[in-house]
């Protein structure tokens, strides 16, 4: 469960985001959507702690974001599952270890992790890859690593920062199922995406970030209005976003 | 828990080393050149102390060489007289046969040389100890006033000599040993920053999975401190290995310019060990430990 009230984070002057009030239940699927610089990545910060508010309370599965000392982020931290774009898998160790290692920080006991790790990459779908080193693995494989790794302590929360942004369609639609087939589980689901396709194919809550503040809560699901101009920007051969045209 | 920590470093710091051979190297090739330098200082320092300490032992004896009329007797009266002096610790009567078995001993196997004599050119003569080397000019003033003396053999200005050169190389190897300390943690360090700057993304990937700040210092520490005790031990070994070849060298040189011998190779071998693994152990321990810290500052 997330909840923001009335939350503003400005960095020298400029808007990171400015009093933003919302509620993620428990259990919820996510789309966080927005232009770039307009405080999609501010906003996942605040909840990793990252950076810190200015103004404003953050509650994050019940512990309280905006008042807790550095020492106590990594807990935080444990609680939250947590996927990127790049995937930043640990390059120097193989799948099983890279998913190991988040069950470790916690002084799990090895036979613990022996028994949940293949278990988990092999609901990934990945258990044959568990020797390979994460550069050995296409960019779908690597996803799946980091997914497998945010799952793996069973957090209540799951952060996707744009986790389809390097993948192809194909592969894109194949980790979408996998988050759904998460969330189905009871995991609560923050998904930041410019993928219009698929937020509007998964039909789930939409939060729309514009400058700053939110523009737009829908639960119907859609990526919301697009001017021409921005459409074609978008989908301009080389063009920021190329990557996530379908 | 904690052991389970504990073991877990250990066992990631090993992973560790092995898979950034190349850095672990070079951090190893780093801490070992400079305990190398270190060491060879050291037993500069080692060996001077010894010849010092040997060469205030053995001018701490006044010879009074007695001329060629003074008999037994008159000797014993003499001796009698000294013993009541202040700063004696012992005078005996050294007979000219007696002084002659002290060379031929003292030059072992280039003995023969002595027998070219057809007559034994050493006085009779009487040795006084003296129990401290401040006190060596009144003894001497003493002595003169005795009757039936020849000379008096007193090597002062030598000791003094010996001393104060002793005294500069001590100084000076203790300067560059503490120069080469200072210079080698700033190398060190900036090798392991090295090693942590190579894996800061890993660290920050870390943190975002919710490490803990110990977690992921933990089998950087031990690696550190792996990477120190193992140089420890690879420079006392080479340490060693060329004192070893310099005793071979010198060694019997030493003992007939100083009259001393060099100090044990076992001995040297054992407290440098001891020295250097804490050595090595510490300077891995804060290398990392310092090069780490901004890294982990959140």
């Amino acid at each position: 469960m997330i909840i923001f009230e009335n939350v503003t984070k400005m960095y020298d002057g400029n808007i990171g985001i400015e009093n933003v009030t919302v509620k993620i239940d428990k259990g919820d699927f996510v789309f966080l959507v927005g232009p770039s610089g307009a405080g999609k990545s501010t906003f996942v910060k605040l909840i990793l702690k990252e950076v810190d508010g200015d103004k404003g309370r953050i509650r994050v599965n019940g512990m309280d974001v905006t008042g807790i000392s550095n020492r106590q982020i990594p807990r935080l931290r444990r609680s939250i599952g947590i996927v990127f774009q790049d995937f930043r898998l640990l390059p120097n160790k193989t799948v099983e270890e890279n998913v190991a290692f988040a069950m470790e920080i916690l002084h799990i006991s090895s036979r613990t992790i022996r028994r949940n790790v293949p278990q988990v990459l092999g609901l990934m779908g990945i258990s044959s890859k568990s020797k390979k080193y994460p550069h050995e693995l296409s960019a779908g494989e690597q996803q799946r690593v980091a997914i497998a790794r945010a799952v793996i302590n069973n957090p209540t929360v799951l952060i996707a920062d744009e986790p389809t942004g390097n993948l192809d369609p194909d592969t894109a639609w194949e980790i979408m199922q996998l988050l759904e087939q998460i969330n189905r589980r009871g995991t609560t689901i923050l998904m930041v995406t410019h993928a219009k396709d698929i937020v509007d194919r998964m039909g789930k809550r939409v939060i729309a970030i514009d400058k700053g503040k939110i523009v737009r809560d829908d639960r119907d699901g859609s990526y919301g209005y697009e001017s021409e101009e921005a459409y074609s920007f978008r989908c301009k051969p080389g063009g920021v976003f190329d990557n996530n045209v379908y | 828990m904690f052991i389970r920590g504990i073991g877990n470093a250990v066992k990631l710091a090993f992973v560790q080393i092995v898979r950034n051979r190349a850095m672990s190297f070079a951090s190893l090739f780093s801490i070992t050149a400079m305990l190398l330098v270190l060491g060879l200082f050291f037993i500069l320092i080692v060996n001077v102390n010894m010849v010092t300490e040997s060469a205030k032992k053995q001018f701490d004896t006044i010879q009074i060489y007695l001329a060629e009329e003074t008999d037994r007797t008159d000797a014993q009266r003499m001796i009698q007289s000294l013993s009541g002096t202040k700063g004696v610790a012992k005078a005996w009567y050294l007979s000219k046969e007696e002084a002659m078995d002290e060379y031929r001993q003292k030059w072992g196997d280039k003995s023969y040389l002595l027998d070219g004599f057809q007559e034994n050119p050493l006085p009779n003569s009487i040795r006084v100890k003296i129990t401290d080397l401040e006190l060596a000019d009144s003894v001497v003033e003493a002595a003169k006033k005795l009757e039936g003396i020849e000379d008096i053999k007193y090597y002062r200005t030598a000791v003094d000599k010996l001393l104060a050169v002793t005294g500069y190389i001590k100084t000076g190897a203790l300067a560059v040993i503490i120069s080469l300390i200072a210079v080698s943690v700033v190398v060190v360090a900036n090798t392991i920053k090295l090693t942590v700057l190579a894996r800061a993304r890993e660290i920050s990937i870390m943190k975002y999975v919710g490490a803990g700040n110990w977690f992921i210092r933990g089998p950087f520490l031990v690696e550190g401190i792996l990477i120190g005790l193992f140089s420890s031990v690879v420079s006392v070994l080479l340490v060693g290995l060329i004192y070893h070849k310099l005793a071979e060298l010198f060694g019997n040189d030493i003992l007939l310019i100083f009259s001393v011998v060099m100090v044990p190779e076992s001995f040297l071998a054992a407290n440098l060990l001891r020295i250097f693994m804490a050595l090595g152990v510490s300077i891995g321990a804060f290398g990392s430990i310092i090069s780490m810290r901004r890294f982990l500052d959140t």
